[in-house]
């Protein structure tokens, strides 16, 4: 076992961990943030997608070992990032263009179109299809995703 | 307020999902999620192989690995865990093989599961899983499709043939057409007869949210939580199978992460995790991996198609004449023998053939069961006639769209009873067609294709078209019943008005990212008259809505939406009474609209809201009247339903590389009545990506030995952002006259149509290199090496 200390959604969380747990596993399982899911085994889908001291990753391809000292933001905490009352910009426009579905997806999904934005926030179309190149999508056909990555881009603008 | 306000629709508003808060803020109730004190957590040991003899199996080091409760083989659930069930058997004398959810002495497919464990936590239970020692005499595997049909190696060998199933229409027995047989004769002399063999890829249906179950035997009922599209269903077959009694049964589908036909199975982890948690009293948890997922849940499509088609020179089809090879996989699941018979309906698709013949031959092998897959049968069925009407416009020097018109039915022509035997009650193909044809541009295109094609560009430009329809709102029950299905196709629906004015809709149907939640609110509350959000749609839970025969077959509106339809209007016919009764005025002067009862002419009036508090108190109610204004409903269809649209692709294709990029792709679909436009548009989308999806690029492949080679996401390439483009979609309107709201389904209709449109776009675009046809998914290598080889003959 391995003591971490990090930074989750804004709070302050420590715990004795297996040092094969993966990231994934600790939110969902230590801490109960059952927000961030897990859709595949191979890094493929990027279902698991949260930010790690600001940056995208795929939190079954990190172990909770390497996020000690880190902060983690997931979807949970991600309204409570926007300065301003209820949703983040970006859920927002999730909702607003339908870009979703069956919703599996969709916390990796605005997570990463977060971090895009945060890269480029004025991106084009297919700046917005690359950058979503690692998040898959089973229900939408990627229409009002790209749609909704935009809208939040016009919105910011 | 205005009057125009007052009286603004809901049906047609693109109102915002309610579902989306939850999902969007992770705060959503997928089955994984769940954990109950003292959950046990079960592990699967699969075969490695196609088809073995299980010779011993040693447990006794899993056994004794840490936090380890329990390991299971076949053997010591032999008596309790029954045999899976197959729902529709095709024919009366069906081959069907027995079906434990844990194989005993032989296993038929890789990925069939032979052990479980169960232990305390996930981790330890996939541990020690690993240490179950299983011992293997492998025998000959049947895996490929026509050699399998031909017996020479058999899948289940006590069984004597892999043949399960031959189903026949002939439209000359039927008394729906003429012979084909004398329409090809004729053909043969002084017409045209085209004869083709298409194969359809096995896909796998590939939803984002991977299966889990939990079960909770603890207390009175059984709990099952699963990742299902299909908790009415699992109930009734779990109490059946396992003889535990129905009442004793909760089956529980929360929130569940798509589904795409690939949800809609009863599984051995769902038997198996019944069984377990049974007999050890405790609750349990099953989740699967991707990999197993994709190994061991049902896949889709896998179908030999030979055609012939027979025509006057002027490009009138005479007869088409169908012969089917659908692989089954190791096992004959829930409804998978059926799939393709709900494709013999569609080969005619849109046209008015004189004569017609099906026949479909279900065969059993050593690979993963198939059974529904978006669509199911109906993309098969008009992927074939399909790529044959472009097929036919060459033959005949015709326009492909042209060729179509020449034989598809006339507006002014529906009502119109196919070959097949349906009545299609609506549509008109010519307006969809000059709709989509004008916001394709078609004109501009094939002029740039001409160009192209002159200059010897690399790059070559291909129009792919699809004019599809398919049926949907499965199903009128007399029909499932002629076809032998063991189930009906009705759907219930309660409404019930709460003292507060707010109403609660129950539906049988069970919702997995359709927008249940919001369109099912939009019908209600323009029915009685009430705000969408005073609406709350509750679904997919057995003791929260009883009945209902749940999700798939673009049934959900058209089925389920009828039933809300006809329990609301009951519940107005409830509160007609009380409300007269409060008027002091007679039932007969009382109008209803907009949500008020009022007295015709004068200004009086009382609203549902008040009526429902008025019956809740039952202070002073009418005599012999039931203080309760809630009502339920039971529908039946009396028809399939016919939506259809035509579809536009653009293709470029690099004949340096093989490789294809979409360029455009328009569709204009006529599915009636809309609710809720934006939910059709991202139905619509979806739809067309997964259509796309198996004309370039989705396979499942198995290499000699049976093992799936695409057997994780990396090698099942599903597509992402970057591979796709976005679309043009739109809608012409033939409201469905066979319900009450005019609506059609939608769910299925992007990828039926979809997939000829591409590949007929892709073959458009190197035809005049010599390449007639392409193989899917149309790969980078196939195209390049079709290209190559033509190339090679034309020199």
């Amino acid at each position: 076992m391995t003591k971490i200390e990090l930074t989750v959604d804004g709070a302050r969380v420590t715990d004795d961990v297996e040092p094969r747990l993966l990231l994934v596993q600790y939110l969902r399982e230590k801490l109960g943030k059952t927000g961030t899911v897990v859709g595949c085994d191979t890094s493929n889908c990027g279902a698991c997608t949260v930010h790690l001291d600001g940056r995208s990753v795929k939190s079954c391809n990190v172990l909770a070992v390497q996020a000690d000292g880190a902060e983690v933001l997931t979807i949970e905490g991600l309204a409570d990032t926007h300065d301003g009352d209820g949703l983040h910009p970006v859920q927002e426009a999730f909702r607003e263009c339908h870009g979703l579905q069956c919703g599996f997806c969709t916390p990796g999904m605005i997570m990463q179109s977060v971090d895009l934005l945060a890269e480029n926030p004025h991106p084009t179309e297919q700046e917005v299809r690359d950058g979503l190149e690692g998040n898959l999508c089973r229900c939408t056909g990627y229409h009002n995703i790209v749609r909704a990555v935009l809208h939040a881009a016009g919105g910011a603008r | 307020m205005t009057a125009t306000q007052e009286t603004r629709a809901e049906i047609g508003r693109d109102r915002r999902r309610k579902e989306d808060q939850r999902l969007i803020t992770g705060r959503t109730r997928w089955t994984d999620n769940l954990t109950l004190p003292g959950m046990l957590h079960l592990a699967m040991v699969r075969s490695p192989f196609a088809h073995a003899r299980i010779t011993a199996i040693d447990t006794s080091a899993a056994t004794a690995a840490p936090n380890v409760v329990a390991v299971v083989t076949g053997a010591d659930v032999a008596d309790e865990q029954g045999s899976l069930p197959n729902a529709w058997a095709i024919t009366t004398d069906q081959v069907t093989p027995p079906h434990p959810p844990v194989a005993v002495d032989r296993v038929a497919f890789a990925g069939e599961i032979v052990a479980v464990v169960v232990a305390r936590s996930a981790a330890e239970a996939r541990d020690a899983a690993e240490l179950v020692d299983v011992d293997y005499e492998e025998l000959p595997a049947a895996l490929d499709l026509k050699e399998a049909a031909q017996d020479t190696v058999l899948a289940h060998p006590d069984l004597g043939t892999n043949k399960s199933a031959l189903w026949v229409f002939d439209s000359g027995e039927a008394g729906t057409g003429g012979s084909v047989e004398e329409a090809i004769a004729k053909a043969r002399t002084d017409g045209i007869v085209l004869e083709r063999e298409y194969r359809q890829q096995r896909l796998i249906p590939a939803f984002m949210e991977p299966r889990s179950v939990v079960v909770d035997p603890t207390g009175e009922q059984i709990t099952m939580w699963s990742a299902t599209q299909i908790p009415h269903i699992l109930r009734f077959l779990l109490a059946a199978v396992l003889g535990i009694p129905e009442s004793k049964v909760r089956v529980i589908a929360p929130d569940v992460g798509g589904g795409f036909g690939g949800k809609l199975q009863t599984t051995p982890e769902e038997f198996i995790a019944m069984v377990l948690a049974r007999r050890l009293g405790k609750p349990v948890k099953y989740t699967e991996t991707r990999s197993e997922s994709l190994v061991s849940g049902h896949h889709g499509r896998d179908q030999w198609q030979k055609l012939t088609l027979s025509a006057e020179r002027d490009g009138t089809v005479t007869g088409l004449k169908v012969e089917l090879l659908a692989d089954l996989g190791a096992y004959v699941s829930l409804v998978g023998g059926g799939v393709p018979v709900l494709g013999a309906f569609m080969f005619n698709a849109i046209y008015k053939f004189p004569a017609y013949h099906f026949a479909c031959q279900t065969v059993l092998t050593n690979k993963t069961w198939t059974d529904a897959y978006r669509g199911a049968g109906r993309p098969e069925a008009t992927f074939a006639i399909e790529r044959l009407m472009d097929e036919l416009a060459v033959e005949v020097g015709m326009d492909p769209l042209a060729v179509r018109e020449k034989n598809w039915i006339r507006h002014d022509e529906f009502p119109f009873t196919t070959v097949a035997g349906l009545e299609y009650d609506s549509g008109n193909y010519e307006a969809a067609t000059a709709r989509a044809k004008e916001m394709f541009g078609y004109d501009a295109l094939r002029a740039e294709q001409a160009e192209r094609r002159a200059s010897g560009d690399p790059v070559q430009l291909g129009i792919g078209v699809s004019t599809f329809t398919e049926m949907c709102g499965l199903a009128p029950s007399r029909v499932l019943g002629s076809l032998n299905y063991g189930a009906g196709g009705w759907e219930h629906a309660t409404v019930r008005m709460l003292p507060t004015g707010k109403v609660e809709v129950v539906t049988g149907t069970s919702a997995h990212g359709q927008g249940h939640e919001t369109a099912f609110s939009q019908i209600i509350a323009d029915r009685l008259g009430v705000a969408f959000e005073d609406v709350e749609v509750l679904h997919g839970d057995t003791q929260i809505a009883p009945k209902g025969l749940d999700t798939y077959g673009s049934r959900s509106l058209v089925v389920g939406g009828e039933a809300l339809v006809k329990a609301a209007d009951k519940v107005i016919e409830k509160a007609r009474p009380i409300a007269a009764h409060l008027l002091e005025a007679s039932v007969d002067d009382l109008d209803f609209a907009g949500g008020r009862f009022t007295v015709r002419g004068t200004d009086q009036g009382v609203g549902i809201g008040d009526v429902a508090l008025a019956t809740f108190a039952a202070h002073n109610l009418p005599d012999g009247v039931e203080p309760s204004l809630d009502s339920e409903a039971t529908y039946d269809p009396v028809n399939f339903n016919f939506p259809h649209g035509t579809h536009l692709c653009a293709a470029e294709v690099d004949t340096e590389t093989g490789e294809v990029r979409l360029r455009k792709y328009v569709c204009c679909d006529d599915i009636g009545t809309i609710i809720n436009p934006l939910i059709v548009e991202g139905q619509v989308h979806g739809g067309l990506v997964q259509g796309i999806a198996q004309a370039l690029w989705e396979e499942a492949v198995y290499d000699d030995s049976g093992t799936l080679v695409s057997g994780s996401f990396v090698d099942y390439t599903l597509p992402s952002a970057a591979d796709t483009i976005s679309f043009e979609v739109d809608h012409t309107t033939s409201p469905a006259t066979t319900n009450s709201l005019g609506t059609k389904g939608v769910g299925e209709a992007g990828t039926i149509a979809s997939t000829p449109a591409v590949v007929n776009a892709v073959v458009d675009a190197v035809r005049h290199l010599g390449v007639s046809d392409l193989t899917m998914p149309c790969t980078p290598e196939r195209v390049w090496r079709a290209v190559n080889q033509a190339k090679g003959a034309g020199q």
